[in-house]
Parts: structure tokens; C-alpha cells; sequence
């Protein structure tokens, strides 16, 4: 330590800083990477036993060593550049994709003071980088130059950016009631038990958030970017071997994400649903566990929407909604029964 | 100071760089894509201002929804380089002039700004440029505020009418309809006799 002290000189200070704030980073990054493996794991598993099968049951006791098997095999498989592809541009597709997902994992917070960035903007911060994540698709589609892909692509980008403005004007409603745009306060925000949690009194737009957010990561019955039985793949059909794990892995970091901040804005983070019970990082597990069942549940149980009918959903139902809803909510902080909104 | 420096450097010259293939690059999609690291450049640059909320929403809008629509256009775009660049020398003169035109405008209003600059003002730790943001907006430049609002949902309307148009062969359905239907309206059932007996003496009768 002293040697390394003496080496930077007066930038020791910044040095140590970011060093402390790779290693902060390398530990969200690595359980998060460990449990988007075990989420393919865990749906798997989840639609088998739906379906009345058995799941992966050979790789480790219960197939619990399949993820690995998973990632092994598609480390060690070629990854083929299509002949017409625009190279550079088809490898940059998979990075946009996986690197918004991770980055906005920056500003959560998993405790009162596990948080790795505590910014004031925290919620535009997660807005803005969830919609820098279309750029992967649709740069990996139109780079394959397949028409496939570039169907998916399209679509992929419609429903995003529809879907975007439905999930922006329910976080409104949200730091409406919170009086902040930092994630932190807003979980302090709902303190008090579970009859405190915003999505009692901002339950249209908890509905609203959670079903558009399964829009956003393009999961079933939102699947018509990938839409096996319609385009292939969609916009990943010609990536093979790490490539598509990437966009795979992206996928499911960013369904972590949507339920992560589902379970801090909606349903009171890391605090515990009676008062008696101490708050604990817990409880934010297990929410967020919750969702994602909710998610594995979604795919089993509904088949997918046709084109026209995620447009409708998007634009008549959701915004409606949503916009009614924060009138509603903005009305009513100006009588007497502004503290239910609080 | 010295690392914020260093960024804003770093940030300045990748903007300038994108800034430049954005118009020297052949390919549409490639400046389109240009243009998007030249918005997130400038956010960052934004960021070192402590302006966090504006370079936010330049992620937000323009990189997360505008250019999104632009790429949209841009790749279903028949790339033909021999053809985008026809014409180049005649449109010459007439692009030269509009140009010269702007940069001469844009040194007249920032000219007089860059000869004497403003003192920086050191904020404090706990200034939330959100919150000024939001206070300046709605008490003193509330009017301006909503009138710009009101000019640009106009021009919304406008856009969508003269887009608008009815086509003969539209197949979509109206999902109202769709839930509201009922058995009666999709089946009917018809009493019929039974015609067990004659079957097999047809049968036999073709025999013979």
C-alpha cells in the first residue's frame, strides 16, 4: 500500500477512488451475471413444470449445473459474420445491447446505503439508458443485412419507443408521489408497511408499468421482434456461438432491471410489509423474484399479440390511462385526502 | 480540475469528430448512427455543467426517440451511393450560401458571449439543476412555456391530419366489435334428420 501511495503521489486520493468504484462495480456486475444464468435456469424449470415436465435434470443435482454447461458450450461455438454483414457495426450490435442493461444498474439502490451512484436524477437516468438499449436490436438487425432480421428489427423499434411513453408517464405518477427523482427517497417514501407502498394508490399505473415493461424487454406475448414462428429469430438470427448469448444475457439483465425497479418504485424496495418485521435487502429479493415468476408465468400462459394489437394496446389503452390516472393523482393531492397519495 | 479537463477534452473531440463524419460519411445509416454519438458527446459535456436534467432528456428524446425514428427511415432507405451523390456540384453553390448564411448567424449571436465570458459560478454539492429547472419554468416563463407546448401539439394534429387518409382496402377490425360477439352471431344450428338407414343400401345397390 505504501508503495503504491508513494508511486501515484498526489493522485493517490482519485486512484483509490477508482479502484474502490471497480471493485463496487465487479460486485453488482457478478451477482447479476450469476443470476441472469440461474433466471434461464429457473425458467426453464418454471415452464416444464407448467407444461407437466421435468425441466433440465441431468447437467448437476436438479440441472442446477445447466447454466454453466450452457455457457460453455456457447463459448466454444463459431461465431459466423455473414458474408453481406456490415462488420463492424454487426459486432458492435450485441455490446449496445448487453452495456445499457448493465449500466443502469449504476444508480439502484439495494439497501439505504447499498447503492453504488446516489444521483438526484436517478429515474431519468434508468429512463434515458433503457432507451438507449433499442440501438443493439436495431443496429444487429439492419447489420445482419438478412430480411429476417431486419423485420425483427423494425418491429422491435415500433413497439420500444411506443411502449416507452406509457412506462415514462407512470414513473410521472411516481415521483409525483414522491416528490423525487432519486430511487433512494423514493422507497423512503413508501415507509410504514405495505398499505403505504405506492402501488395501492397508483395501482393503474403499477398495471400499466409492469405489462409495458414486459413490452420493453421484448418477452412473450410481446415477443414479435424474436417471433420464432413468424420471422426465425428476428434480429438475432444470424448471430451464433457468444454473440447471441450476449443479446441473451441482455435480454434477461433487462428483465432484472424492470422488476428491480418495479419493487422500488411500486412496492416499497427493501422494506419490510409490516412494521414488525425489520427491512432487509430480503425483501427486495424477494419481490423482485416475485416479478420475474411473474414474467416465467407470462410466457407459459399467454399466446403472442398480432402486430396491429400491441400498437392499439400501447397507444389507446396504456397512454389513456396513464394520462388520466396523473390528473387524477394531481387532483387529488389538493383536497384532503392528499396523504393517501404520499 | 485537472480530471474534469481531461473528460472535457476527451468529449470534445469525440463530439467534433462524429460531428464531421456525420456529413463526410457515404453510408446514411452510418451517419445517422454518427449523429447519435455526437448527442451522447454533447449530453456528457452537459453532465461536466452540472446541467444533469438537459443532458438526461437529450438521451432521452433525441437518442431514445428521435433517432430511433430516423434510423427507422434511414435503413429501409435504397442505398445507392452513385445516386446520393448526384448532383453534388450543382447543389454546390446553393448549400456554400446557406451555409456561410448560418455560420455567420451563429457567430453573431455567440460572438459577443465568447469575447467576454461569464464568471463560473461554483454550485453547491446539494444543487439540483431538476428542481431549478422545474421552478424557473413554471413561475417565470410559465406563458412562453405553455405556449411553446400549445405550438407543438398543434403541430402535432397537423401531422397526423395530413397523414391521414382513408384507404378502401383496410382490413382492420374494431377489437369492440370483436369482444361484443356472441355465439348467435357466428353459428347456426340446423335440425337435420337422421340418415342412418339409407346409407348402406346405397352402398349395396352400386354393388350390384
Amino acid at each position: 500500500m505504501q508503495f503504491f501511495a508513494e508511486l501515484f503521489g498526489s493522485y493517490w486520493a482519485d486512484v483509490q477512488l477508482v479502484v474502490w468504484t471497480l471493485i463496487k462495480i465487479v460486485a453488482i456486475v457478478l451477482p447479476l451475471m450469476i443470476g441472469v444464468a440461474y433466471l434461464t435456469l429457473a425458467e426453464r424449470k418454471v415452464i416444464g413444470f407448467m407444461q407437466v415436465r421435468i425441466g433440465p435434470n441431468r447437467v448437476g443435482y436438479f440441472g442446477l449445473l445447466q447454466p454453466l454447461a450452457d455457457g460453455l458450450k456457447l463459448l466454444f461455438k463459431e461465431i459466423i459474420l455473414p458474408t453481406a454483414s456490415n462488420k463492424a457495426l454487426f459486432f458492435i450490435g450485441p455490446v449496445l445491447a448487453i452495456a445499457p442493461a448493465f449500466a443502469a444498474w449504476a444508480v439502484i439502490p439495494f439497501d439505504a446505503t447499498l447503492v453504488l451512484a446516489n444521483v438526484d436524477a436517478g429515474l431519468l437516468y434508468i429512463l434515458a439508458m433503457t432507451s438507449v438499449a433499442v440501438y443493439g436490436v436495431i443496429i444487429a438487425g439492419w447489420a445482419s443485412n438478412s430480411k429476417y432480421a431486419f423485420l425483427g428489427a423494425l418491429r422491435s423499434a415500433a413497439q420500444i419507443v411506443s411502449y416507452e411513453i406509457a412506462m415514462g408517464f407512470t414513473l410521472v405518477g411516481v415521483l409525483m408521489c414522491a416528490n423525487s427523482l432519486n430511487l433512494g427517497t423514493i422507497v423512503m417514501g413508501q415507509e410504514g408497511g405495505f398499505w403505504h407502498w405506492y402501488f395501492l394508490p397508483l395501482f393503474p399505473l403499477f398495471v400499466v408499468y409492469f405489462i409495458s415493461a414486459v413490452a420493453e424487454t421484448n418477452r412473450a406475448p410481446f415477443d414479435v421482434a424474436e417471433g420464432e414462428s413468424e420471422i426465425v429469430a428476428g434480429f438475432h438470427v444470424e448471430y451464433s456461438g457468444m454473440a447471441f448469448a450476449v443479446f441473451f444475457l441482455a435480454e434477461y439483465a433487462n428483465m432484472m432491471l424492470v422488476s428491480m425497479l418495479a419493487a422500488l418504485m411500486f412496492l416499497g424496495g427493501w422494506l419490510s410489509p409490516v412494521p414488525f418485521l425489520p427491512d432487509s435487502i430480503l425483501w427486495l429479493l424477494a419481490k423482485v423474484a416475485f416479478l420475474l415468476f411473474l414474467f416465467l408465468w407470462f410466457r407459459a400462459t399467454f399466446p403472442r399479440y398480432r402486430y396491429d394489437q400491441i400498437m392499439r394496446l400501447g397507444w389507446k389503452v396504456f397512454i389513456p390511462i396513464t394520462l388520466v390516472w396523473i390528473v387524477v393523482v394531481g387532483a387529488m393531492m389538493q383536497t384532503q385526502w392528499a396523504y393517501l397519495f404520499h | 480540475m485537472l480530471f474534469t479537463d481531461i473528460v472535457f477534452y476527451v468529449l470534445s473531440a469525440i463530439l467534433l469528430f462524429s460531428g464531421i463524419r456525420v456529413i463526410t460519411t457515404r453510408n446514411p445509416v452510418h451517419a445517422a448512427l454518427f449523429l447519435v454519438l455526437a448527442f451522447f458527446t454533447a449530453a456528457g459535456i452537459w453532465l461536466l455543467l452540472e446541467a444533469e436534467f438537459l443532458a438526461i432528456a437529450l438521451i432521452l428524446v433525441y437518442v431514445g426517440a428521435v433517432m430511433v425514428l430516423f434510423l427507422f427511415v434511414v435503413m429501409m432507405l435504397d442505398i445507392n451511393l452513385d445516386k446520393l451523390r448526384e448532383g453534388f456540384w450543382e447543389y454546390l453553390p446553393m448549400a456554400g450560401l446557406i451555409g456561410v448564411l448560418m455560420v455567420v448567424e451563429m457567430t453573431m449571436v455567440l460572438a459577443e458571449k465568447n469575447l467576454h465570458p461569464s464568471e463560473a459560478v461554483e454550485l453547491p454539492a446539494n444543487y439540483s439543476n431538476t428542481a431549478a429547472l422545474g421552478k424557473v419554468l413554471y413561475t417565470d416563463y410559465l406563458l412562453p412555456f405553455e405556449l411553446a407546448a400549445v405550438v407543438l401539439l398543434v403541430a402535432m394534429i397537423a401531422a397526423i391530419v395530413l397523414t391521414l387518409r382513408e384507404r378502401k382496402d383496410n382490413k382492420s377490425m374494431n377489437p369492440a366489435d370483436q369482444v361484443k360477439v356472441k355465439r348467435s352471431d357466428r353459428l347456426r344450428i340446423v335440425s337435420m334428420p337422421a340418415e342412418v338407414e339409407e346409407a348402406p343400401a346405397a352402398a349395396a345397390e352400386e354393388k350390384k
